[in-house]
């Protein structure tokens, strides 16, 4: 008996052609790495439960999430699940930035 | 540390399908290869992923499988290969009840 595939596991799927140019990192990605390097410092993250995060974004999200959204949506996850942010916080938190950024914008 | 295979054994993935994070790739599952190196000694992945540091730590194999062998219908050359690295909770003896 042959189970379910999920989602992330694509090996040997027609994939299509694989771009082969390469491409600048944007400020915001390498800040996402930055705080995954912490979190690993602080023994907070591994690798593995990175991947077990990403995977769990399921069907859909897996797919419209880019890279280094998937890592932001998986270190977010495991940070909630360990208590080391609560979700009212990170609401909060959210939107001041979001504030900011508008008043920056209308500035 | 004590390994359960060695270079040159034939092994097979598990054909097994649980929930969950696994490291053992879905196309290799069920299918049959040759161990051609020990790649280390590691905790398992498996544990490691829902925050369980201080799992078993398990050998990992280089496993080299036949491509005629994966893919059904293969169009490529007889000798053309793929090799994986598989922990050891994930193989079995290709004969016999394996663990």
């Amino acid at each position: 008996m042959v189970g379910p595939r999920r989602v992330h596991d694509m090996g040997g799927l027609d994939a299509g052609p694989v771009p082969q140019e390469g491409h600048q990192h944007e400020a915001w990605e390498k800040r996402v790495d930055a705080i995954r390097m912490l979190c690993a410092k602080y023994d907070l993250l591994r690798t593995d439960e990175m991947r077990r995060n990403i995977e769990d974004l399921g069907p859909g999200v897996y797919d419209e999430l880019g890279y280094y959204e998937r890592w932001c949506a998986a270190i977010t996850n495991v940070l909630l699940q360990k208590s080391v942010i609560s979700v009212d916080e990170l609401g909060r938190k959210m939107k001041e930035v979001e504030d900011r950024w508008e008043k920056a914008r209308a500035e | 540390m004590s390994e359960q295979f060695t270079i040159g054994d034939r092994v097979r993935v598990r054909r097994a399908y649980p929930p969950g994070h696994v490291r053992a790739p879905y196309f290799t599952r069920g299918k049959t290869g040759v161990v051609t190196a020990i790649a280390g000694h590691y905790r398992n992945p498996e544990d490691l992923a829902y925050g369980r540091y201080d799992g078993e730590i398990l050998p990992l194999y280089r496993v080299r499988f036949e491509q005629a062998d994966l893919w059904a219908e293969y169009q490529g050359g007889p000798k053309d290969s793929t090799i994986v690295d598989v922990y050891e909770n994930w193989l079995e003896p290709e004969k016999g009840g394996g663990r």
